[in-house]
């Protein structure tokens, strides 16, 4: 028996049993541990309606909240992540692949898909952090790539969902060089002259914040999401201070000047479908 | 002169040379026949340690404490240089320097991470890691480049943006991000080179350019291999493990068509001929601004976007 025990909330779950879509008849609240009904759960867009903790959600859902009607056309879902340095640490690159795909059923840690949304066709491109943590690999930024590509010839606003750790380290170099590929078509996406918004979801950081992600003509957010550049425990280390409270939250993003608002998920579609309304429609051409 | 640690029977041997050379000028005793004999053995195991270096090695090699920084290439290469200060919101970062100069007759634009040689130096350029208003000022200094239709030349050497609570408050991921954008479509030619450390975000954030080139014994990755190893092995004790699985150095990264060029160093490193050193990079900046001299700014975007487009290795079915 040991002596002391670890009380943080959180720590003693092991990977395998944390699940981000619910099974059985109730779901307990990874914040305020409440049990409610999985229906209710679900219902509620997985926020809980006790304390507003809002769970990690993926792509798919994603989609089916801001669509209209839920009717969408994937995009790229043909692209999977190669295996350009033969990586091994402890464990091959390979190998972990293999289990990501198995485990998820997605081809790679980032899907795309075009439909309406308020009735403007708008491109939409969400990461899912069950692939490898959400990390940005060759083949992720291959898909952010081409679905920005996509908003750029069919002129119609995009959305980019971000949830990940960051680049994609069995990918070295490569995935670094998928930060200045993504902004690079950004860039070109610009003259288009419509709108670009850039959901920050929980957790986003390391290279996806410092490329895509902080790009958006709006920076919008999901309530208290970290959202940072270096990661809580590397700038502990590096200062040797405990960090304030609240510390890389939606909230202070949105306080030292880099989000422009942070939205609720059950208003998401609202307000972004208003966004594209206000700003996005004049320049759309073809909105069949 | 610093020896790393796998220079170790170079340093013995050099004591010994310099012993010699000591009694030898004493005038006593007859050394020349040691003396030669010494320096021909320095030389042999010079080129024998030199002729297969490991990627955790040339690491090492990049981070010499000796090694030409930006300002040093400044000062051999730029003639007529004037340093810019400042952001224009916050402050001026000393990690990274900008400026306008002459390579020769041809005005260029100059911009790069600067580390410090000895401790108080070290500590006011935070040991060559930028914050958000480093790359703020990197980036109003290109504006002014492409106002001007002037090349830009940048240097990258850096451990990493600064991971602090204040760059984090400032944007450093937005600043680093928005460097990466603007860079892209700037309409006028970009020559990058590391010329120590390229790690991350941090160098990427001034390394969006029409040529990349590395010098011979630098590395540029996403990650250290120590914070690769700490993360992936759980223990900083796979450095070297780390290097070679990340394939980080000039030669890799030539192979994997993630840069352009490699920039031969003196034998033995940058450090051993700092001069040389300065004269190789500055044949690259020269060898730049001819071939980029005609190109059409549109021409010029154009190219750029795609040939970081083109980076990345994936399936498709």
């Amino acid at each position: 028996m040991s002596w002391y025990k670890r009380l943080s909330e959180g720590i003693r779950t092991k990977t395998e049993d944390k699940k981000s879509t619910p099974d059985g008849l109730w779901h307990k609240c990874e914040s305020c541990k409440i049990a409610i009904s999985t229906k209710d759960f679900l219902s509620n867009l997985q926020v809980c309606p006790e304390c507003g903790h809002h769970h990690k959600i993926d792509a798919e859902s994603y989609f089916k909240i801001l669509f209209d009607d839920q009717k969408f056309t994937k995009l790229f879902n043909n692209i999977s992540p190669a295996d350009p340095l033969n990586f091994q640490d402890t464990k091959k690159y390979k190998d972990r692949i293999e289990k990501a795909i198995a485990n998820t059923k997605l081809n790679e840690a980032a899907s795309a898909a075009i439909g309406k949304i308020s009735g403007v066709k708008t491109v939409i491109a969400a990461m899912d952090f069950r692939f490898i943590g959400g990390s940005m690999s060759s083949a992720v930024g291959e898909i952010l790539a081409r679905a920005i590509d996509k908003a750029t010839q069919e002129t119609t606003p995009l959305i980019i969902i971000s949830k990940s750790g960051g680049a994609r380290m069995m990918e070295a170099a490569f995935s670094l060089m998928q930060m200045a590929k993504t902004s690079a078509k950004l860039a070109i996406y610009q003259k288009t002259g419509l709108p670009y918004i850039s959901l920050l979801t929980n957790p986003t950081t390391g290279g996806v914040t410092a490329s895509f992600a902080m790009l958006g003509d709006f920076n919008i957010a999901e309530p208290k999401a970290l959202i940072g550049f270096a990661g809580p425990r590397v700038i502990k280390e590096t200062i040797g201070k405990d960090l304030p409270q609240g510390f890389q939250s939606s909230e202070f993003l949105k306080e030292h000047g880099f989000i422009d608002f942070i939205v609720h998920r059950s208003d998401l579609k609202q307000k972004i479908g208003n966004l594209i309304l206000l700003v996005g429609k004049k320049k759309v051409k073809s909105n069949t | 002169m610093v020896f790393l640690e796998f220079e170790k029977t170079l340093e013995d041997l050099q004591e010994q040379l310099e012993k010699a050379e000591e009694t030898q000028s004493e005038g006593k005793v007859d050394m020349t026949e040691t003396i030669n004999q010494l320096s021909s053995i320095i030389e042999k195991e010079t080129k024998n340690i030199y002729k297969n270096l490991t990627r955790w090695q040339r690491v090492q090699l990049s981070r010499h404490p000796e090694r030409p920084y930006t300002l040093d290439y400044i000062n051999h290469i730029i003639s007529g240089f004037i340093e810019l200060h400042g952001d224009r919101l916050v402050k001026d970062d000393k990690a990274l320097v900008a400026g306008f100069g002459k390579v020769d007759n041809q005005t260029v634009c100059i911009i790069g991470h600067q580390k410090g040689r000895n401790t108080k130096q070290r500590q006011e350029r935070n040991f060559g890691m930028a914050n958000p208003e480093g790359y703020r000022k990197a980036l109003r200094i290109m504006k002014l480049a492409e106002k001007f239709e002037v090349p830009i030349i940048t240097l990258i050497d850096t451990p990493g943006a600064y991971p602090g609570i204040e760059a984090e408050e400032r944007g450093q991921g937005e600043a680093i991000a928005r460097n990466l954008m603007e860079m892209s479509v700037l309409k006028v030619p970009i020559l990058c080179v590391v010329i120590g450390e390229g790690a991350s975000g941090g160098a990427l954030g001034i390394g969006v350019g029409d040529r990349v080139a590395m010098l011979e014994h630098t590395w540029y990755s996403v990650i250290s291999p120590e914070s690769c190893s700490s993360i992936l092995w759980r223990n900083w004790e796979h450095k070297e493990e780390a290097a070679e699985a990340l394939q980080l150095t000039a030669e890799d990264m030539l192979k994997n068509k993630l840069i352009d060029r490699v920039i031969k160093e003196p034998f033995g490193g940058a450090h051993r001929n700092p001069e040389l050193a300065c004269k190789n990079v500055k044949s690259e900046i020269k060898r730049f601004i001819r071939d980029y001299r005609e190109m059409n700014a549109d021409e010029l975007v154009k190219n750029r976007v795609e040939k970081f487009g083109q980076m990345g290795v994936y399936h498709e079915d």
